[in-house]
Order: structure tokens, then sequence, then C-alpha cells
């Protein structure tokens, strides 16, 4: 997975990295760059001019120029609950999917033998049936009259009686749909470990939970990073599951931007809390990658 | 005991994939699925109908068309510029190498919702049309950064004594390129493009931002689910599964074969 590729190395054909070389970089690099500058960057920028806009007094509902800050105050103060929920959600997720994913990266990485290049593609796979039918396939799954509800029922462990329509359907979906992303770099950093290691803290007379905590584990810190970076951050965007799976009080911040910018067509307020939601992701990305110590994931 | 201890990892691996295939199960087992009513949530009866007329209901299958024309015509533009570019970072210096890995890995990093409004803003603001051409441009932008990551790592992972053959039997640096590296990297092309077009044809939060009136599969699925979704788009989904599955396993076959015949020699 990305995040995880080593930066490039330079081939030793291009030591002598002559000018006219690096003319042949460029012309290389130019129309792809340009494509994402003009795309990806300047869009960003047109979103926080866009987020700062008032409403036209001589025409309702259109929006000039301006630099009516508390646009953000506002939005805000009005959709803070969507957004802490969609950073709770997003962190639960985030959490279930670490638990499930990595036995299986583990399995895949250490234990598979000839199996392993079929498992991977079997991870993959779930993503070639539409992102949109999986998730109100759980709905069938889920329903009131279904096994999994009268299941747990008959052991009492859901608050409101059921399932869909609840938080818990939310969080399920969003950790089913994101799983993938939480496997592939975990295979990829646990593949990358001398199993020699982990079978000197067995030699060592390391209990297997000693050698998970202090050998395994620490190793591989970078797909754990990587994956859940590349599990919470679409999820904290995602509207699809809420939409599909929760009620009108399970709402995350993507709902609301996508009924913001597209039912009311509030440019401001949507701009505004997605650039938020940006700058909040942004943040929480760079304070956790600091945090677990690994800068050169990029 | 021991037994047990040391099969319970496989056993949840097992469980793990058997849970990521469950609503495919589901999916697939609904397109024989008469439903009772319209929405197509609970089992009624078996029934061959999707399938037989897989075009029966009106917007299906022309949505299911765009998104295919949508994702080839991505697919083809991103892969080109992202080839482009993998080459640039794995063969050439260049100033400015840490801010382009940056601007690679950003659209990565950015939730869908952001990129989609954030375009949309750009498109309002310019008042350009949206439609067929606005979904592509969005598609293209994503797309690029994953073909770069794709083929970066098969170029990586190329041999270089390789080339560094082909240039020692006097070959010039264009029939080098042509007979040697490309072939060798073509693989990696095609799995980047592969995976380009499955983001493309599946891609719906972007797309709905950027599609004005335009219906891809994906905004039909949305637009369905309000007021239930025919069998037939289970159908179409099930094939489409069914396709890359097969493709990928054939991809997998090709490649185990020739580790043997290797092995063999």
């Amino acid at each position: 997975m990305a995040p995880i590729a080593p930066a490039a190395s330079v081939a030793p054909s291009a030591a002598e990295g002559s000018k006219k070389r690096s003319r042949i970089a460029y012309f290389l690099l130019i129309p792809g760059l340009a494509w994402l500058s003009i795309f990806f960057v300047i869009p960003l920028v047109t979103l926080f001019i866009t987020s700062l806009q008032t409403e036209s007094t001589r025409r309702p509902g259109t929006y000039v120029p301006g630099f009516q800050i508390s646009n953000y105050t506002d939005a805000l103060a009005e959709y803070w609950p969507q957004f802490v929920r969609s950073f709770v959600y997003a962190g639960l997720a985030t959490a279930f999917a670490l638990v499930i994913a990595y036995p299986l990266a583990y399995f895949i990485a250490f234990k598979a033998g000839n199996w392993r290049s079929l498992m991977l593609v079997l991870v993959v796979a779930p993503s070639f049936a539409s992102f949109l039918l999986r998730t109100y396939a759980w709905k069938t799954i889920l329903a009131d009259d279904g096994p999994v509800t009268s299941a747990l029922n008959t052991l009492h462990v859901l608050p409101d009686g059921r399932i869909l329509n609840t938080g818990i359907a939310v969080v399920a979906g969003l950790t089913y749909n994101f799983l993938p992303f939480m496997v592939l770099p975990l295979y990829a950093s646990l593949d990358k470990i001398d199993y020699r290691l982990i079978e000197a803290g067995n030699d060592l007379y390391g209990s297997p939970q000693q050698v998970f905590r202090k050998v395994t584990w620490p190793l591989s810190m970078p797909g754990v990073v990587a994956g859940t970076l590349l599990t919470f951050i679409p999820a904290a965007g995602d509207f699809i599951n809420a939409e599909l799976l929760g009620s009108t009080k399970d709402k995350m911040i993507g709902n609301v931007i996508q009924t913001n910018f597209i039912e009311f067509r509030d440019y401001p307020t949507a701009s505004a809390l997605s650039f938020s939601l940006m700058a909040a992701i942004l943040i929480l990305v760079l304070t956790y990658i600091r945090r677990s110590g690994t800068e050169d994931l990029v | 005991m021991r037994w047990i201890r040391e099969h319970v990892i496989g056993a949840i691996a097992v469980m793990v994939l058997l849970y990521l295939f469950l609503p495919i199960a589901v999916v697939i087992a609904f397109s024989f699925n008469n439903p009772a009513s319209k929405f197509n949530l609970s089992w009624n009866e078996f029934s061959l109908d999707a399938w037989t007329q897989i075009c029966g209901v009106p917007g299906v299958c022309s949505s299911f068309v765009t998104s295919v024309e949508i994702g080839l015509i991505s697919t083809l533009f991103a892969t080109i510029l992202g080839t482009m570019i993998s080459f640039a970072l794995v063969r050439y210096r260049f100033k400015g190498r840490s801010s382009t890995n940056l601007l690679i890995f950003m659209p990565m990093a950015t939730p869908e919702i952001v990129m989609g409004s954030s375009l949309l803003a750009l498109f309002l603001n310019l008042s350009f049309p949206l439609g067929p051409v606005t979904v592509m441009i969005a598609h293209i932008m994503f797309i690029i950064s994953f073909v770069v990551v794709a083929v970066k790592a098969r170029l990586q992972g190329m041999d270089p004594r390789l080339e560094e053959a082909a240039r020692d039997l006097y070959a010039s640096p264009s029939a080098t390129f042509r007979y040697v590296t490309f072939p060798l990297v073509l693989p990696g092309i095609l799995g980047a493009a592969l995976l380009g077009f499955s983001l493309s044809f599946d891609d719906f939060i972007i797309s709905f931002f950027n599609a004005g009136t335009l219906v891809t599969f994906p905004i039909y699925i949305w637009g369905a689910a309000q007021r239930g979704i025919p069998p037939q788009v289970n159908a179409l989904a099930s094939l489409v599964f069914i396709a890359a599955l097969v493709i990928v396993l054939s991809a997998q076959v090709v490649a185990w074969r020739k580790r043997k015949a290797l092995a063999v020699r």
C-alpha cells in the first residue's frame, strides 16, 4: 500500500544526472502533476474561498466573495454533534478493523504458505462487488427479524433490541467496508519481519503473549499506523453507511456536507464543514504519525 | 489442546474471509429473488427474471454502460499520466522529489467527500457545466496516485541487470526500453489499470458531487436505494464481481505457472 512504500531509489544509470536527463524527468512529470495541481490543489483553495463567501443581498440564494468567518463558527455550532460522532464512529470502526484484520494478516504473512497470494486476492476481491450494494446487503443481514439480531436479542445485549437503524449498524458497516485497507498494510509490514526474530523469542522461553508483545507487535508498527490511517480517513468522511444503515440520529459529518452542498445549496456552510473536516483529519494524522514515531511514512 | 492452539489463528483467518464475502453472497443470492415488495431485502421466491431480463428495468443498463465508458476513458488517461510519473520517480533525478511525493500521497489521504466537494466548488465558481467531463476529470485525478504506487513498485522490483545486459549487447536506449523495460513493466501497468478501472467504476462519493444529471451505475443504485433496488442491479453487480475475480485469478495462475516453470529449470 502506498504510504509504506520506501522512497524511490535512483537507478545506477541515473547517477550521471545530466541536465538533459532531468529535462526528460520534467517532461514525464509535468502532465500528471499539472492534473493533480489543477484538480486537487486548486479545488482545495476554491473550497476555502467558497467557505468564506457571503449570501448576495441583491440575489438571495447566490453567493459573493467575502470574508465571513462566522460561516465556520455557525456551521460548527450547529453541526458539532455530527462532527464528534464521525470521529467516534470512525475511531471505533478502526479499532474493530485492527482487531479483526491482525489475525488474518498474520496468518497470510506467516502461515499461509502456498495459499498466500490466493488469500491476498480474496482480501481484495470483495471490492469488485459494488460498495453500495454490499452496504445495502447488510440491511438484509442485520434486519430486525434476521438471525443476527435475534441471536443477540436472546442474549439481551442490544440496548434498543435492534441493530439496523442504530449507530451499531453504522459502525459495523464502516468496519466491514474499510477492512481490506487495514489488512493489506498490516500484511505488508508483517511480511517484512524476519521470522527468525520471532523464533528467537520462542527459543528464549518467551511465552506466545510475550513474543507477540515484545517482538511481533513493535515490528509491525508501520503497518498498524498505515492501516489505521487508511481505515480512519475514509471512514470519517463516509456518508453511505450512515445513510443506508443508520437512522436520522446517527448522521455523520459527511451526510451534513452532502445535504448542504447538493440539496440545500448552502455552499459556504458545506464548504466550511468540508474544509474543517480536512483540517481536523490533517492535524489528527500528523500528531498520530509523530507520536507513533514513524515519520517516514510517505 | 495444542492442536486447537496451533489452528486457532487459521480458523480466525478463514472466518474473517467468510465475513468479507458474506454480503457478496447476499448480493448474488438476491439476484435470484422475486421480491415481494419493491424493496429486495427479504427472501420471497426463486426467480431467474433478473438474469433473463437483465436490462428489463429502465435506466439500469444505460447507467451501467455510462460507468464502463467513464471507467475506460478515465483509466486510460490516468494510467498514462501515472506511469510517466512513476518512471520519472524511479529512473531520474530531479529537484522537487519530496513535494512530488507529497502531491501524489495527498489525494490518497484525503476523504473522498473533501475531494468531491472541493472539485464541485471549483466547477461551480467557474460555472463549468457538470456531466461526464467533470466526472472523468475527477476520476483521473484520484486514480493517478494509485497508478503511481502500483507501477513504481513494479519498476523498483525489476532486476536492473536485465537492462544492463541489453545495453551491454549494444541495444540503443529506445530498443532497450521497447524490448526489455516496457515488457517487464507491462504487467504492473495492466494491474494498475485494472485497479484504476475498478476504483472508477465503483466510485460513488466523488461522482455524486460532480455528475450533475449524469447517472452512473453507483448513482443509480443510490437513487434506487430510496425506492427499492431491482434484482437486475444485483445480477449486473454479480457479473462484474465474477468477471473481475476470473481476471485476477487467471493472472495468479499465469504467475504461478511461470514460477513453477522457472523452478524446474
